[in-house]
């Protein structure tokens, strides 16, 4: 028997081992107890079992406790407010916890954003829900950051415990900066540790970071270094110039291309200043036009500086060489030699020859804008670049990836922008811009997406056709979206693939503003 | 005016999880008309496939459940739907409306048949008491003789010895003669025996031997002993006779709900405690696969209501007479409860009255939850208890650890001599955790 421990030694034993080799070969054992004497034994079979059954009340109506183990320390406290009553019925739902309750798809869609807004309200879970999300945060490591930082203190106190959740510890959560013994986690922890620490350590104290880094860095590997000087991009400011400027002659060229990049988006770098100059020497202002004048050579110098000699495009080099240099230059020296504003740098025409020839090069000088732009996060740049969204029947594509500038604007802009463009364009080259916007999508943003829904089932297009944007309104489209979405439900015909789209649709806008509603 | 279920409780009347999904997708106001609450009932109309929407009304009392939808589920997708989006918020169902004319008629309808039945009932058992009597003569004997059988089979496998394997499906057999001979209660506690681990083997013949050999002479046993031993066997009484006997009126607290399956029937255990009397009372309510039981009380809250037990040495057992009210909105405060040392003297003094108990229904103050190299332990600083292993699957008892958070907690569950089987702790709240 496995249970607690039990009255002091009985014939249990004695019993067992009869009973198990059967008494045609073993004698009836001894009666112990008053009761057990009192058993008929004229039939052995029948007396080990009437003896049996004796000692087996006995034991059990006698059993005793065991002596007290030891408990671990309590999980700290929780100062946060508790969440609301109808919010923890809610997560409970999204996590699917009674058992065997599947979630459906777009419950899965709006967990994320359940646990972005309780989290950014700063509430404490329920304890008792607090496993499934660490289990389903396991599984999902997008919603770890939002899971472990929600867990809270009960999160951090439970993982040791689960092996399943070692991953919470290795997980940046809010509370917890630095709270642990960084050097030794530098020293030994795994590479995705170490990587976190440091970015955390950039965010507060970029100096300390960098002295981190610099304190391991020539027995990093490459590739650990590339990934490492990544995580300079928090908090990098002229102090970090020196230790890029070594990494310019580092062994691997990823690590060299990688320090280039740094560096050429850190104004008044010695980089930058070297590539202003550059750029200088390649496109003069001449009258009212700009004048080209493309590398002729990959100096040793400009290869230093993070320029590949080869394109790896397949691109004419000058050409190449032209775009890496431009990208690399601070777009600020631009607007001050010149004197003009980008959209007025933007509309001259480009000449490479005193015949007027060299129109073409506009285009690589805008892309190599672009370049830049998103690199140096130049908002006045990304705006008259992207310029008014482009209108029907005319192919001028804005330069480079026009998501990528979008994501330099501020939201509201970036979402207006995108609203106009959808307007015109309709879904379908929509992807990635709506992509580039931050959810949830404004009102005006929303409406346009639902309209542009609207003209695509008129036009008889089918629902999973635009499945990528259909998953991504489930995330995003605005709660005041709605009622328009169900007028749109009630007006399509019934049993269609739009109809059921434009239900579900309704319905998880209904549940995703409920939800938000009970966080408030 | 019917307290709004919890979500939490409308998800635990789902047949099957393939339910749950298709009511979720129908608990937002989308595919809903008409919908509304009144004379103990909710009603609403459900936008399907065809034409006409669906009429869905649940009867929030019993519950039941009636809609027009072909789905052969119970209750189906619409009625959890429809309950869903009531149980989310009083904006989305009105309350006090008056209910359309198709749920008055149903509701009429379902009061009639409750008459008749009862009706029908009585005239029953008056009708015929000297064929009564006989009928149940000849089960007695079917079941002595079923009991003195048992006895034999269980003598010969000692006799040979208990190491020495039984063929397959040898327990089987003997399960399906006692069916057979009517003894249902024996035939599942052989089919136990047949799952046994072999050192638990003597322990389960035993017990068995027992039983069986309590039925063999139950006329000579005192009254309250004889009634466990012909529960234990298979007979059972009927609900109706018994509430027409003593009843035992309290506000009930609902300590737990656990429900088990099998291929053939889905059980759901609910555990009550008397607020006044102290008294404890199991409910148990059955489901065919692909129904969910119909008794559903909400875990921690207080319900006023009568009581019958079932006759028997320790009576526990019990069925829901008549209740007065809703159940307690607001919910109770953690139950009493007793030491690990308390608990088991607690379970020694219910096997005293009746030893077959493998577990009592107990709350346990103030206790740790302790994972240790030799499974989970239950420490209130003085002794401990081990959790009874397999009792909860590991992500119950992670919350449960989560819900302590290494500090004491109030524990309801079951003890008994292989540990104890937890099924509700509260929190630091005081809110009542299911765990199951």
């Amino acid at each position: 028997m496995t249970a607690p421990t039990l009255a002091p030694a009985d014939d249990w034993a004695e019993l067992q081992g009869a009973a198990l080799l059967g008494t045609d070969r073993r004698p009836l054992p001894e009666a112990r107890t008053p009761l057990a004497a009192a058993v008929d034994r004229a039939d052995p079979a029948g007396a080990l079992l009437d003896l049996a059954a004796v000692a087996a009340v006995r034991r059990r109506a006698g059993a005793l406790p065991a002596p007290a183990v030891e408990p671990p320390a309590p999980a700290p406290d929780d100062p946060r407010p508790a969440l609301p009553e109808a919010a923890a019925r809610r997560l409970a739902v999204l996590l699917g916890t009674r058992s065997g309750q599947g979630t459906t798809a777009n419950l899965a869609e709006l967990l994320p954003q359940w646990l972005a807004a309780a989290r950014a309200h700063g509430y404490r879970l329920p304890p008792a829900v607090v496993p499934a999300l660490l289990d389903t945060a396991r599984a999902r490591s997008e919603l770890r950051s939002d899971a472990v930082t929600l867990a809270g203190p009960l999160g951090r106190w439970l993982a040791p415990h689960n092996p399943d959740w070692k991953y919470v510890s290795r997980t940046a959560g809010e509370q917890d900066v630095l709270a642990q013994p960084g050097e030794l986690l530098w020293q030994e922890g795994l590479f995705a540790e170490r990587v976190t620490h440091l970015t955390r350590l950039r965010r507060t104290d970029p100096a300390a970071g960098l002295a981190l880094l610099a304190s391991t860095w020539s027995t990093e590997r490459a590739e650990d270094r590339v990934l490492f000087l990544d995580s300079l991009q928090d908090g990098l400011s002229a102090a970090d110039e020196e230790f890029l400027e070594a990494a310019l002659s580092d062994r691997s060229k990823n690590v060299r291309a990688t320090a280039a990049e740094l560096l050429s988006t850190l104004p008044g770098s010695a980089l930058a200043t070297r590539m202003a100059e550059r750029a200088g020497r390649a496109v003069r202002l001449d009258g009212d036009r700009l004048h080209v004048t493309p590398p002729a050579a990959c100096d040793a110098a400009m290869q230093r500086d993070g320029i590949p000699v080869k394109s790896p495009t397949g691109r004419g080099e000058r050409a190449w060489w032209f775009g890496e240099v431009v990208a690399g230059a601070p777009l600020d020296r631009w607007t001050a030699e010149t004197g003009l504003t980008p959209e007025q740098l933007l509309a001259l025409p480009t000449v490479d020859s005193p015949d007027g020839g060299g129109a073409e090069w506009a285009e690589d000088l805008r892309e190599a804008w672009a370049r830049a732009a998103v690199r140096q996060q130049d908002a006045v740049w990304a705006r008259a670049l992207l310029g008014t969204p482009p209108r029907p029947g005319r192919d001028t594509r804005a330069p480079g990836a026009p998501a990528k500038l979008l994501s330099v604007l501020p939201p509201a802009e970036r979402a207006s922008w995108t609203a106009a463009f959808v307007q015109t364009h309709g879904l379908g080259d929509a992807f990635q811009l709506l992509g580039a916007c931050a959810t949830p999508w404004t009102p005006p943003l929303s409406t346009a997406v639902v309209a542009a829904l609207k003209r695509a089932a008129e036009l008889g297009s089918y629902p999973w056709s635009h499945s990528g944007v259909l998953g991504m309104t489930e995330r995003a489209l605005a709660p005041e979206t709605a009622p328009a979405v169900e007028a749109l439900a009630a007006d399509t015909a019934p049993d269609t693939a739009w109809s059921d789209t434009f239900t579900r649709l309704a319905g998880t806008l209904r549940f995703r503003q409920a939800m938000l509603a009970e966080l408030e | 005016m019917e307290e709004r279920w919890s979500t939490e409780h409308v998800l635990s009347l789902a047949p099957d999880p393939a339910s749950l999904k298709a009511a979720g997708k129908l608990s937002g106001p989308a595919p809903w008309s008409g919908t509304g609450t009144g004379r103990g009932a909710l009603w609403g109309l459900c936008k399907g496939s065809g034409s006409t929407p669906y009429r869905t009304a649940v009867e929030l009392g019993t519950p039941a459940y009636k809609c027009s939808c072909p789905s052969r589920k119970f209750p189906c997708k619409h009625a959890l739907g429809l309950l869903l989006l009531w149980a989310a918020g009083p904006a989305a169902v009105a309350d006090g409306a008056a209910p359309p004319d198709w749920v008055e008629e149903w509701l009429d309808g379902r009061g009639r048949a409750a008459a008749d039945k009862a009706a029908k009932q009585r005239a029953k058992s008056d009708a015929d008491p000297e064929g009564a009597r006989k009928r149940a003569a000849r089960r007695a004997s079917r079941v002595a003789g079923g009991a003195r059988e048992l006895r034999l089979r269980l003598a010969d496998g000692v006799r040979r010895g208990l190491a020495d394997p039984l063929p397959a499906g040898a327990w089987e057999e003997v399960a399906a003669r006692m069916v057979d001979a009517q003894a249902g209660g024996l035939a599942s506690r052989v089919r136990v025996l047949a799952e046994a681990p072999q050192d638990e083997l003597l322990e389960e013949y035993a017990m068995l031997h027992l039983l069986a050999g309590a039925y063999d002479r139950v006329d000579t046993l005192p009254e309250a002993l004889a009634a466990t031993v012909r529960a234990r066997v298979g007979f059972t009484t009927d609900t109706a006779e018994l509430l027409a006997g003593p009843t035992v009126r309290d506000r009930w607290h609902v300590l737990g709900s656990r429900d088990t399956a099998d291929d053939r029937l889905t059980t759901r255990r609910v555990w009550l405690r008397g607020a006044k009397t102290g008294r404890q009372a199991l409910l148990l309510a059955f489901g065919r696969p692909g129904q969910a039981p119909d008794l559903a009380l909400p875990t921690g809250r207080l319900l006023e209501a009568d009581l019958a037990y079932h006759p028997g040495a320790r009576p526990l057992r019990a069925v829901l007479g008549a209740r007065y009210g809703s159940p307690d909105p607001a919910p109770a405060a953690a139950p009493a409860g007793l030491t690990p040392a308390g608990a088991l003297a607690e379970y020694g003094a219910a096997v005293a009255e009746d030893p077959w108990l493998d577990g009592w229904p107990t709350v346990l103050a103030d206790v740790v939850p302790v994972r240790t190299p030799d499974g989970w332990q239950l420490t209130d600083g003085t002794h401990s208890l081990p959790v009874r292993r397999g009792a909860l699957p590991e992500p119950a008892l992670w919350r449960l650890v989560a819900v302590s958070a290494g500090h004491p907690v109030t524990l309801f569950g079951e003890c008994g001599h292989r540990g104890f089987a937890p099924v509700t702790a509260w929190d630091a709240e005081h809110r009542a955790v299911p765990l199951g």
